[in-house]
Order: structure tokens, then C-alpha cells, then sequence
């Protein structure tokens, strides 16, 4: 047993509900973007904040594990604090802020700006699992979808787009293909993000607790954004550097300055910016 | 030598006894429109589901050869196949457009599934295909972009006849396609279709109680009773010198209108 296990097991939750992730894990990872049923357990947290991500983190977390939690790309958002310090407390790992430092990510609605490298783990709260359920309500339907192949329907989805706005106008929870084979809906991530996730070389675990699904992205895996020949994707941009640290090539995040309507472009990732200004500062 | 295209033999569905649809046996000749008719529960949306491949029978064969000249055994085809079929070589025309089109997508978009779905990947194409079938189905091109929730009843159910047309199939199932529309709508969709089918050279099977339209777009009757087959025949040759009892009932049952 370990010392810290006084009132809880290691990580909240119970051994063998850890085992039961793993199997759904290992399932997830040997067919790369399948939706893997678990039975979702109730977290000391509501549904939407993140019940499936710490689920995972607690059935992969180890002892020596040191643990990054970003929410939007922010280390200090109430989300990403709460969870950091949830696993501080019942699992006794040490945490950072640093991305390069840190061998568990769980992430909610971005991927780090500073390249992943092999070893790592980066785990995604997911609302939504499944990317057919706007046009396909049964789930009987959707798993029948999948397990043929019948994705004409996800371009439905961006012919309308285009037909509506002139342009893919889906700029978040834009839908992949997987190895080749499944399509995916890669959380709220913006589509910017999209890109990092074609053979990256760390590990990327999907949870999904209310909906209580697991998917996987394994290393070196392909992940190809849908597009048209046509109509080819295309990630945001943006007129001006980010407002502290100068940035031309991270995800900016808008921010009302003041009651006049001043506004600022920032980084939304809050490490890389810091990096960014520590590197010009000399 | 010309092979009918969809050839059904003692097809059986039953639901409970005397229910469903009983030992059928049917041929579909290329071009060709067969009119199914019968009063409500006399097995002819089952026999139409049979043949579609929406639901399997208890006993029989089915064959169908598509376009190209393959054979498909409909009755032990594989799920993902009869699906393939039915997106590609199958046109169905659902009696209520809600069933046959996604209301919360576009005209364009309605048509374009089906090229999407076989793999179509350029906008610009797919755009082009849906503004040629809009004016093939006489809707104005200029409403590619609306909601079919904002189309008359009769737009609608001529956007799904568009819908199905786009990916060329040799055959269109139609259940009471002018079902729930008014007189002159009708005739004017019936116009569309005699039209449609005469060009393409599609073959369709066409499930109706409306012995009027029957007459207007049937080459070949089948009449339906209690889930049979009670009487078949040339259009023509059933509606003026119907044989079984029954049939002259449903004949002496149209209205006379001099």
C-alpha cells in the first residue's frame, strides 16, 4: 500500500476499475479511433468538466508520473487547477506547468504548443464522442456507419458549410480520419490544432465520461482532416502577433481589455507565451 | 437476350399467419414500371421492403443485376453490400419526403450525399450535379441553398426523386409516391416521373392505391390480397377486363369523371 492511502486508493479510483480503463485503453490503441464502451464510473466532479479525462489520468498515473493539466491552454483556469490538485492530493505526484517536464497531460480543448516528444501521454476531456451524432441520432446507426465505412455524411456536414459561408467554416471538433480507416471527432480542439496530431510521437487518450467511451490516437499514427479537392483544410491565422510575447505561429485567444472595447491577442497556451518572453528577455 | 433485372421467386414474409406478404413471384424487365396495388394491409409496402433489400424474407430467392451485368443474390448478400446497393444501384422513394430526405440539410446537400457517399470530393462537381438534377426535377436551381423543411410537399417529394436519381440507379422503388398531395401537384409529379423514367431508362416498381396513377404510369400490374398475388397483368389488360372478383371491385371502385 502506498503511504498516501489513507481514506483513498491511489488515484481515487478503485483497482480494479483501473483495470477495466486499461483493457478499454489497450482496445482503443490497438484499433486507432474506435469508440471503446467502459462502464464511466462518478467523479467527486459534475459531468462536462472533465469526468472522463481524470478517469483515464487515474488508470494510467503512476507513482513517478508528473502530471501538466491545461484547460484552453491554461495552466491556472479553474478546471485545470482543481484537476492538478485532485491528483497532487490522491495520488501524491508531482505536477508541473511545464510542458516539456510533464510525462501525463490531460488537456480540454487544445494540444500544447511545444512539440510532444515520445513518451509522453496527452489525455482529452471529450463532450461529444461520436463526430455522426449531428446527423444520426441512434447509436445502432452510428456503430453501423462505422463498422462499414459510411462516412459520405461528415462531408455532407462541411458541403453545407461551404455552401452556407463560402468556406469550411467548422473551426472546432473538426472531424478526422484515423489510420486510414475511422473517422474521428478529436474533442473541442480548434482545427489549428488538427495538424499536431498526424504522427505525433506521444501517446493521445480520449475519455469521454458522461457518454462513457475511450478512443486512442496511438504514436506515429495518421490523422487526416476531411476536406474537399476544392476546398482544402486550412487552419486560422491571424493579423497580429500575440500581445506579450510576440508570437506569430501560436493559437491566439482574444481579450476584452477594458469597458472601451480594447482588445488583445494572447497566446492561449500559457506556457509557450512564457517561454516565448523568457527567450526575449534574454 | 434481354434478363429481367430483379426476379423474385415464392418471396415469403409473414409476419402472422396470412400477414406480410406470401410466396410472390415477380420479374422486373429493364425500363420497365411495375405497379403493385391492393388495399391497406394487403402486403404490398412488404413486398416492396422485400425487394429493396430493407428487409430480409423468410423464404424465397431474389436476384438483381445491376448496370454493369453482376448478379446479386438479395437474400444472402451481406449487410454491408445490400447498403452499397441500395446508395447506388437502388433509388427508394419514401411516401413521406420526411422519411427520404434530412430536413436540417440543404437542397444541394440532399443530392449531393449519395456522390459523397461513393466518394466525390470536389465542391465545385458536386455543386454542379445537384443544379442539374434540381432542373431535371423541375425545382428552381436558385433554391439549391434553402431547407427542404421550406419546399411545398410536392418540392419535397421531388427533391427525393433527385436525391435518388444523382448516383444513376437501374432501379427506383416508389411507395405511394403521390400520396398526401393534391390533385394538380399530382399530375404534374406524375407528368415528371413518366418523363424521368422514359429518359433514363430506369426501371421502377411503384406500390400505389391510386388506381388513376396506376393506369397513368404502370406497363404491368400485380394485384394483392391477404399478402398474394391474386392477379397480373398489362396494365391495361387488368383495369379493362379484370379477372379475379376481387379485382373487379377495386376496377368498379375508380370514379368515373365524363
Amino acid at each position: 500500500m502506498h503511504e498516501t492511502l489513507t481514506d483513498y486508493n491511489f488515484a481515487y479510483l478503485d483497482e480494479q476499475t483501473k483495470r477495466m480503463i486499461r483493457r478499454g485503453l489497450l482496445k482503443a490503441v490497438a484499433v486507432p479511433g474506435l469508440q471503446i464502451p467502459f462502464g464511466g464510473r462518478e467523479m467527486p466532479l459534475p459531468y462536462g468538466w472533465g469526468t472522463g479525462g481524470i478517469q483515464v489520468t487515474a488508470a494510467v498515473i503512476g507513482p513517478d508520473d508528473v502530471l501538466k493539466v491545461i484547460d484552453q491552454g491554461a495552466d491556472d483556469t479553474t478546471n485545470a487547477v482543481s484537476i492538478r490538485a485532485f491528483f497532487a492530493k490522491t495520488a501524491g505526484v508531482a505536477t508541473t506547468e511545464v510542458t516539456t517536464e510533464a510525462t501525463l497531460i490531460q488537456t480540454r480543448h487544445r494540444i500544447p504548443e511545444t512539440a510532444l516528444t515520445s513518451g509522453q501521454i496527452l489525455i482529452y476531456q471529450v463532450p461529444i464522442p461520436e463526430p455522426l451524432r449531428f446527423i444520426e441520432p441512434r447509436e445502432t446507426e452510428t456503430r453501423k456507419m462505422h463498422a462499414l465505412s459510411e462516412y459520405g455524411v461528415m462531408h455532407v456536414k462541411l458541403y453545407e458549410d461551404i455552401a452556407q459561408f463560402g468556406q469550411i467554416a467548422t473551426s472546432y471538433a473538426y472531424p478526422v480520419l484515423v489510420n486510414g480507416r475511422y473517422v474521428m471527432d478529436p474533442s473541442p480542439i480548434p482545427k489549428f490544432d488538427n495538424p499536431k496530431m498526424h504522427q505525433n510521437p506521444a501517446l493521445q487518450l480520449f475519455g469521454a465520461g458522461r457518454e462513457k467511451r475511450l478512443y486512442a490516437v496511438p504514436p506515429y499514427t495518421d490523422v487526416v482532416s476531411l476536406d474537399f479537392e476544392d476546398h482544402p483544410f486550412e487552419v486560422q491565422s491571424w493579423d497580429s502577433p500575440c500581445g506579450l510575447c510576440g508570437s506569430t505561429d501560436s493559437f491566439l485567444d482574444e481579450v476584452v481589455m477594458d469597458d472601451a472595447g480594447t482588445r488583445l491577442f494572447i497566446c492561449s497556451d500559457t506556457d509557450y507565451c512564457r517561454i516565448q518572453r523568457e527567450r526575449a528577455d534574454g | 437476350m434481354v434478363e429481367p433485372i430483379l426476379s423474385a421467386r415464392g418471396l415469403t414474409r409473414e409476419y402472422a399467419p396470412e400477414q406480410g406478404c406470401l410466396e410472390v413471384d415477380l420479374d422486373v424487365w429493364p425500363g420497365e414500371v411495375v405497379g403493385i396495388v391492393g388495399e391497406s394491409g394487403s402486403g404490398k409496402s412488404t413486398l416492396l421492403r422485400l425487394l429493396s433489400g430493407q428487409e430480409r424474407p423468410d423464404a424465397g430467392t431474389l436476384s438483381f443485376t445491376d448496370r454493369a451485368g453482376r448478379q446479386h443474390d438479395l437474400v444472402r448478400v451481406s449487410e454491408s453490400a445490400i447498403r452499397q446497393l441500395q446508395r447506388t444501384a437502388f433509388g427508394i422513394v419514401h411516401q413521406n419526403p420526411r422519411d427520404g430526405l434530412r430536413l436540417r440539410i440543404s437542397a444541394g446537400g440532399n443530392i449531393g450525399e449519395r456522390l459523397m457517399g461513393v466518394g466525390a470530393r470536389h465542391y465545385g462537381d458536386i455543386r454542379a450535379q445537384a443544379v442539374h438534377w434540381l432542373s431535371h426535377v423541375e425545382i428552381d436551381p436558385a433554391r439549391i441553398d434553402d431547407l427542404p423543411r421550406y419546399f411545398s410537399g410536392g418540392m419535397q417529394q421531388r427533391l427525393q426523386i433527385a436525391r435518388n436519381l444523382v448516383t444513376n440507379p437501374g432501379l427506383v422503388f416508389m411507395d405511394e409516391p403521390t400520396g398526401g398531395l393534391d390533385v394538380s401537384v399530382q399530375a404534374r409529379l406524375l407528368d415528371t416521373l413518366k418523363r424521368l423514367v422514359h429518359d433514363l431508362g430506369i426501371s421502377v416498381v411503384i406500390v400505389t392505391h391510386d388506381m388513376g396513377v396506376a393506369r397513368l404510369l404502370a406497363d404491368r400490374l400485380l394485384v394483392m390480397r391477404f399478402g398474394r398475388v391474386i392477379e397480373t397483368g398489362l396494365t391495361d389488360q387488368v383495369l379493362d377486363d379484370p379477372q379475379a372478383a376481387y379485382t373487379q371491385q377495386l376496377v368498379a371502385s375508380i370514379l368515373q369523371v365524363s
